[in-house]
């Protein structure tokens, strides 16, 4: 039995160099499952996140979406469409609710709730998971959650009912909490349209984005406009909580026409009596040249305090999608410092933005961060996440509050906005009329800013802010009134009946 | 143990005296296991993607379990003490690879391949039986050794007539069938190599002129080498199918170095192999192609045009993750056209995950430790490097193709033994069982306990 001399082993092939080849085999194998440990383990996230992998995408569309509910009930839907992409996104009432909604397109992403709470709403939010070290293993998907909104279905539908497709926007909040009630935004789109992957999503797509309209333009919260004369809330509460004006009754010291300092520019008023005008009269009236000078006053350090008090200049502002910054300019001259405290100038606001004005003044001077999401829960209803309310900050003293709902109270009952009074509840409100374009040349935005407390309530249960930007050319301070303030009305009832 | 003292007793010879257990039990065991498991892989795919079980599940249960007790039977007459493992991992092989295309045959409804390979699974089974039945002895097949490789070169050489498909020459078509002939002729050069290796390995290992440190065999003895590698190469150029004759090729130099036991042959084999695949890259742009995705998987991604099917096999593979996504959860119709035959693995890999995949090469590795265990218990040089032949083939076949979809070498267009939809392949493979279950048999039997495998 030698095992090197020639033909060794009885002429057979040696059991040596079979075990060497079955060594070779078993390496070969070895080499595979390591290989396919790479694949499969180590770079398997690199793999998933490549964005040409549709496994993403189908598991995504795999299962129903969650929803999005108002007072309980869902304002979106799920529909099987059997496809690869199996699961889109219905909307049975898509434009009364698309500011809020936004769309959940396969196509085009998400934008607002559906963007802001897709981990929840697709099944993906850690929260959801059972067993989350497990759940990395398997790979399991969770149920899609809901998302319960502050909404208040009546508000919206009177809100939207109260815009009848005109350009423009509405937004309510509740002062004691800064939930908010109503966001409507006009004219608006079906993101139903939009959910699909389809030839007639890409056309709708195109047909939305071209339209001059700007249909998915959310007016609400995503649009500035000069808020004009509502602004003078914000002027008021300066110079009263810096002690400018101290009796609202008093003779002020403001010629009509007012020289804005350091120029030849003579700012009016559209109407009579405002010179030297008391400021009750001055705010019922809606005198220009008394709250320029007012503000020019104050100085710009305490209106820039004030304003930012307020949540102007807040770019931060989440509810919990973003909302964008309403601006109050820091660098002004007195001149400009004059217009920016009349709402023109740089002073810039959501509508969202001027409701939490009338809202602080309703609640004590308490400025409630605004919220949409009252909580979310598991499909099924189990909570999830509680309230979005975050704690309130006093922006004026409650004195100075106190007396603004009074000035405010006025406007409704005897001066521009008797437009909003409800009988038998405390309406105040400020109406506005913004210049814009070149030269002021632009139909003026018409505005309204209020709040209501029905008489047995022991505080106001409704701040609301409209905006109007094709309001009948009508160019007197009437339009604020005219337009917006029976929109806000409506709001405003809407809610009380609820 | 009385049953086995009475056999002893009649027999009487002290050779057969220590003869290895028959274990036919543990075979049958196996079998109804593997069954078992096939049909519960055929329920879970129905539940997961319907929610009930699917019609057919007893059926197909009842024919698979019959197939499986037909072939346990012939064993059980004529190679009574073959080793119980290579019949039940077929079995169970074939059975997976059933619930795998019925499964992606639920995404393709125009396009039904699981009955067809039901059809080519009983051929199979019947050639197995076949094979066991009429194969007496394997020592027979060595007489055919010059039949077998005009019959291999001459199947090889077959598509060559017939029209590309999907850019590699590798089909026939007839009748409706298509056939791969370069599957059947792998067994046959199996059996040819190791015939002509047994008969001249010591010319091969001894005889020719020495150069410097390496021994030359002679022109006679190596003519045959060349021509085999010139085949292979030859195969690659006109048909474009890198798989088959890496296959072959491998095969040649595992068996020419266990019949010659010199290293060199190896380095010699490999530097061909090399050259080979070198010039064949360079001047065959299918090819190039091939080693282009290889290395750069993602490159038609980033050109914009989307995923290619490596990148979507590499995909798959990564959403498997450990455990899969469970049978008939997964997304590999992604992949495209080759999902039931060059690609089922990743489904494989998506569906049953790490774990599954592990499973699966365990299964073949197995069959493989099982075929160089009997090569090392047989006493006859044929055997030995028939045994060895089998064994490789599977391990090389399944390094190939596994290999290429999970992108550790160039993806080549090969079937997964007994799992990819193809009838060829499935017939192939089953032949290449019964010969491991005839070679085990012999070992198992002559035993004699001089020598310790």
């Amino acid at each position: 039995m030698t095992e090197y001399g020639p033909l060794p082993d009885g002429g057979r092939p040696t059991a040596r160099y079979i075990r060497h080849a079955r060594a070779f085999c078993a390496l070969l194998l070895a080499a595979l499952l390591a290989n396919a440990a790479r694949v499969q383990v180590v770079q398997s996230r690199e793999y998933d996140g490549n964005p040409a992998n549709r496994r993403a995408t189908i598991a995504r569309y795999q299962q129903p979406r969650g929803n999005i509910l108002v007072d309980g009930r869902p304002v979106t839907g799920s529909v099987d469409t059997g496809e690869q992409l199996r699961y889109e996104r219905s909307y049975p009432d898509g434009p009364l609710y698309a500011p809020v909604t936004g769309f959940a397109s396969q196509r085009y992403g998400t934008t607002f709730l559906e963007h802001a709470e897709d981990g929840v709403l697709s099944g993906t939010d850690p929260l959801l998971r059972p067993l989350p070290l497990w759940s990395d293993v398997s790979r399991a998907r969770g149920r899609g959650g809901d998302v319960v909104t502050t909404l208040d279905r009546r508000a919206q539908e009177a809100a939207y009912r109260g815009l009848a497709g005109r350009k423009g926007a509405v937004a309510a909040v509740e002062p004691a909490t800064g939930r908010i009630l109503a966001l409507v935004t006009s004219p608006s789109y079906d993101p139903a349209e939009l959910s699909g992957n389809s030839e007639a999503v890409v056309s709708a797509w195109a047909r939305l984005n071209h339209d001059p309209e700007k249909p998915m333009l959310n007016r609400a919260v995503r649009q500035t406009y000069p808020p004009g004369s509502t602004f003078k809330v914000v002027t008021a509460a300066a110079a009263l909580d810096a002690g400018v004006v101290t009796d609202l009754d008093e003779r002020t010291d403001s010629p009509d026409p007012y020289r804005l300092p350091g120029t030849t520019t003579r700012l009016t008023n559209e109407g009579e009596g405002c010179a030297d005008a008391s400021v009750r009269d001055a705010f019922e009236w809606s005198c220009n040249t008394v709250f320029a000078k007012l503000g020019v006053d104050v100085g710009a350090r305490d209106m820039v305090a004030t304003a930012q008090a307020f949540g102007f200049n807040d770019t931060e502002v989440r509810i919990p999608f973003s909302v964008a910054p309403s601006t109050f300019d820091t660098r002004v001259d007195r001149a400009q410092l004059a217009l920016s405290s009349i709402g023109q100038y740089n002073t810039r606001a959501t509508p969202l933005q001027m409701a939490m004005v009338a809202a602080a003044v309703a609640d004590g001077g308490v400025l409630r961060p605004p919220y949409l999401v009252e909580r979310t829960t598991r499909h099924g209803g189990a909570p999830l996440s509680g309230s979005g309310a975050r704690p309130g900050r006093q922006v004026m003293r409650p004195a100075t509050a106190a007396r603004l709902a009074e000035l405010m109270a006025g406007v409704v009952r005897e001066g521009t906005g008797t437009n909003a009074a409800i009988p038998g509840v405390l309406v105040g409100g400020k109406t506005g009329t913004a210049q814009h374009g070149v030269g002021n040349t632009g139909v003026p935005y018409a505005w309204f800013v209020s709040w209501a407390q029905s008489e047995d309530a022991p505080e106001p249960e409704v701040a609301v802010a409209v905006v109007v930007e094709d309001a009948a050319a009508d160019r007197g301070e009437i339009s604020g009134g005219g337009t917006a303030a029976p929109i806000a009305r409506e709001v405003m009832r809407a809610v009380l009946a609820g | 143990m009385t049953k086995a003292g009475s056999t002893l007793a009649a027999v009487g010879a002290p050779v057969r005296a220590v003869r290895l257990p028959r274990r036919r039990g543990v075979e049958l065991s196996l079998l109804v296991l593997a069954v078992l498991l096939s049909v519960y892989g055929y329920c879970a795919v129905g539940l997961a993607r319907s929610g009930t079980v699917p019609p057919g599940a007893v059926g197909y249960g009842a024919g698979l379990g019959v197939l499986a007790l037909f072939a346990h039977i012939a064993v059980r007459i004529r190679a009574p003490y073959a080793d119980p493992l290579p019949l039940p991992i077929g079995v169970l092989l074939n059975g997976l690879g059933l619930v795998l295309i019925y499964r992606l045959d639920l995404e393709t409804p125009g396009d039904r391949a699981a009955p067809t390979q039901l059809v080519w699974s009983t051929l199979g089974v019947g050639l197995f039986i076949g094979v066991v039945l009429v194969l007496r002895d394997h020592r027979v097949l060595q007489r055919y050794a010059y039949v077998c490789v005009v019959a291999a070169l001459v199947l090889l050489a077959l598509p060559i007539l017939f029209p590309a498909v999907n850019g590699a020459r590798i089909w026939i078509r007839v009748a409706g069938f298509s056939i791969q002939p370069g599957e059947f002729a792998k067994v046959l050069l199996a059996v040819f190599f190791a015939a002509y290796l047994a008969a001249n390995r010591s010319a091969l290992a001894y005889a020719g002129r020495r150069l410097w440190r390496l021994q030359f065999p002679t022109g006679r003895v190596l003519g045959p080498v060349l021509t085999i590698w010139l085949v292979s190469v030859g195969v690659l150029v006109l048909e474009r199918d890198l798989g088959t004759s890496l296959l072959f090729f491998g095969l040649f130099v595992v068996l020419l170095y266990v019949a010659t036991g010199r290293t060199g042959w190896i380095a010699v084999g490999l530097l061909l192999a090399v050259l080979g695949a070198v010039a064949v890259g360079r001047l065959e742009p299918h090819v190039g192609g091939r080693i282009e995705d290889w290395l750069h998987p993602f490159a038609t991604i980033e050109a914009g045009r989307g995923p290619n099917q490596l990148a979507q096999s590499l995909f798959a593979f990564a959403a498997g993750g450990v455990l899969g996504t469970g049978l008939g959860l997964g997304h590999s119709i992604l992949i495209g056209f080759a999902t039931k035959s060059d690609f089922i693995l990743a489904t494989a890999g998506e569906e049953l995950g790490l774990a599954g995949l592990a499973a699966i090469v365990l299964l073949y590795a197995l069959l493989v430790e099982r075929g160089y265990r009997a090569g090392l218990a047989l006493r006859e040089p044929f055997g030995r490097l028939l045994a060895v032949g089998l064994a490789s083939l599977i391990a090389l076949q399944v390094f190939v193709i596994a290999g290429g979809v999970t992108g550790l070498i160039p993806l080549t267009g090969m079937a997964m033994p007994f799992l990819a939809q193809g009838g060829s392949s499935v017939v192939t493979n089953w032949a290449i069982v019964a010969l491991l279950v005839r070679v085990s048999d012999s070992a198992r039997s002559q035993y004699d306990g001089r020598e310790a495998p």
